[in-house]
């Protein structure tokens, strides 16, 4: 199954909100860490191999 | 406190009246370079030895003895003194800041004679592979003689050597530089050591001391005693206890390693009233690389001389180790004169390999240990935040992945399952090393490992008169006692090679599976027994 980037969230203005406060407060590093145990968790619900490291190579070809 | 390990000391070998020609030089008599001539000898291989000292391994060094290892000395008659004296452990703690993370299990499966790992300091390894080598009257060993140069010949090497009291020069049909990390014989050659160096500087301290900690490796990252670093504590005999702490790249080495600036350390570690004598202190950083090939010629590396890698994960000794085991039967059978010499090649063609999963899994281990970017700071921490709580995160967190015998595939000497035909799915794959199990001889248990030798064929059926290429013994294997078979009681063996009643496994003289065959027919096991030889 390939990495699906069709539009799927249901209420997408308050998955955006939710990130960005769960920054509040935090500094750069542990804001990093925050979002790297949220990008493990999601990696382990998703679990397929070939679909993880697809969004890898398509986050880094968005990078800005 | 006892005093401190005394190494023995071995006299200065005398200087050879002429230059001779040796069919076998190794230089180098450190754990790989003994083990080497020892395997040699007990296939009938004379051999010199060079070494430029006069002892055994300063320190405990490599201390983690796997499970391939253990059974690679069990065959050459050291396995009973390893596990009587070494440390037997499988469990580990992961501790993060001031809490423990979670606990692990080696899990070794049941059924085999060697454990998964056993802690003896290097120095007892080494001084018990001297006396073996002594007792075989086939290994010349010459402590004290340096080799200082090489010329390299088709038919071999011409060698400088520097004795206490004279210089001299040998020649060597074939040269094996087992020298470790820094070389004479690589350096010489002038061959690229090649792979990633690592800034980081760790202190080892052996201290002894009465302890009650468990025969458990202890592992922590960045603990409130030594904070932003990491510590390992593992145990050895004679109450010396490891411990390795990460000191960060701008350390100085000269100044760590004074007591007066260890003491604070483990003191903050085990706290103020616990009793403990410094045994040995190392400052080192380390580096994963290795040569291009491990063959030139008739010039063969092995060990730290041929690659290395960091200590986290026990796989440098264990890899050299594996690496004399490759190589021994397969010089003794050139030398024998029944395998071309092209068989030598096939060393290159699977300890290579062996060699880059040593590196990958040790260099991976290095870069969660030490992150060296805040990126990869932020996820080494975030693991270590989840694995308390979430077993997803567990196998994650990577302290070291403990040495486990590499699987030479593919390799030139295998038949594969397709055309032997002798697989069921499961079991130990052609290249795998062969797997201990329990077995019963004449109704008293003992193990199956303990039976092979040589170029062995293990028939799953009752004994019977069987035409065998020479050099091939058979070892038959029965699910019911039967006089001249070894009783598969527990019908391990036969699940673990993966096989059914009938069929044949053909084994190397290094325990490794050459085939696995549908029948011990004649033709196929001729077949797989050659090209195991390096013939076709």
């Amino acid at each position: 199954m390939p990495l699906d980037t069709a539009p799927r969230l249901t209420d997408p203005d308050a998955l955006f909100a939710a990130l960005v406060a769960a920054h509040a407060g935090l500094d750069e590093a542990a804001s990093r860490r925050l979002d790297a145990r949220l990008v493990l968790l999601l990696a382990n619900h998703i679990g397929d191999a070939a679909v993880l490291m697809e969004a890898i190579a398509v986050a880094q070809a968005e990078r800005g | 406190m006892p005093p401190p390990h005394a190494n023995p000391r071995y006299p200065a070998a005398p200087v050879p009246a002429a230059t001779a020609r040796h069919p076998v030089v190794i230089v180098g008599a450190g754990l790989v370079g003994l083990t080497l001539a020892l395997d040699l000898a007990r296939r009938g291989i004379a051999c010199t030895v060079l070494d430029d000292d006069d002892t055994v391994s300063t320190g405990s060094r490599a201390i983690c003895f796997a499970k391939r290892t253990l059974e690679i000395f069990s065959r050459l008659g050291l396995g009973d003194r390893m596990l009587a004296k070494g440390i037997t452990w499988q469990h580990g703690r992961v501790f993060f800041q001031d809490r423990e993370v979670f606990g692990f299990d080696l899990l070794p499966e049941q059924g085999h004679e060697h454990p998964a790992f056993v802690n003896l300091q290097q120095y007892y390894a080494e001084a018990w592979l001297v006396e073996a080598c002594n007792a075989t009257g086939l290994v010349d060993l010459r402590w004290k003689h340096r080799v200082t140069g090489v010329a390299q010949h088709p038919d071999g090497a011409t060698l400088t050597v520097g004795a206490p009291d004279a210089a001299y020069t040998l020649h060597a049909d074939w040269l094996l530089a087992c020298d470790g990390a820094r070389s004479t014989i690589r350096r010489a050659l002038d061959l690229a050591f090649t792979g990633q160096v690592f800034q980081d500087r760790f202190l080892i301290a052996d201290v002894t001391m009465q302890a009650a900690f468990p025969t458990e490796r202890w592992f922590w990252f960045d603990p409130p005693f030594h904070p932003g670093q990491s510590v390992l504590l593992h145990k050895q005999p004679d109450d010396v206890w490891r411990i390795d702490f990460q000191l960060g790249p701008d350390a100085d080495p000269e100044a760590e390693a004074r007591p007066e600036n260890v003491i604070p350390r483990v003191r903050a570690m085990l706290g103020p009233d616990v009793p403990f004598s410094l045994e040995w202190v190392s400052v080192y950083t380390f580096r994963c690389r290795r040569l291009d090939r491990f063959v030139h010629g008739r010039t063969i590396f092995l060990g730290d001389s041929a690659h290395q890698v960091s200590p986290f994960g026990a796989r440098g000794g264990n890899g050299g180790v594996q690496d004399a085991d490759n190589l021994g039967w397969k010089l003794a059978a050139v030398l024998h004169g029944a395998a071309p010499e092209s068989l030598i090649a096939t060393y290159d063609a699977e300890r290579v390999p062996a060699a880059d999963e040593n590196i990958l899994h040790s260099t991976r281990a290095t870069d969660f240990i030490s992150p060296k970017t805040p990126a990869a700071r932020a996820y080494r921490d975030a693991v270590l935040d989840l694995a308390q709580r979430f077993a997803f995160a567990r196998p994650l967190v990577n302290s070291g992945r403990l040495s486990r015998p590499a699987v030479l595939s593919p390799s030139p000497l295998h038949t594969p399952d397709d055309i032997a035909g002798g697989a069921v799915p499961g079991g130990a794959v052609p290249g795998s090393a062969a797997p201990d199990g329990p077995v019963l001889c004449d109704g008293k248990p003992g193990w199956l490992l303990r039976h092979v030798a040589g170029f062995c064929l293990l028939v799953f059926g009752a004994p019977r008169p069987l035409d065998l290429p020479p050099g091939v013994l058979p070892v038959f294997i029965a699910d019911t006692p039967i006089r001249g078979a070894l009783q598969d009681h527990a019908g391990l063996v036969r699940a673990r090679f993966g096989v059914t009643p009938g069929m044949a496994v053909l084994l190397r003289p290094d325990q490794h599976v050459a085939a696995r065959l549908r029948v011990p027919d004649f033709a196929l096991v001729a077949a797989a027994h050659r090209r195991a030889m390096g013939c076709d």
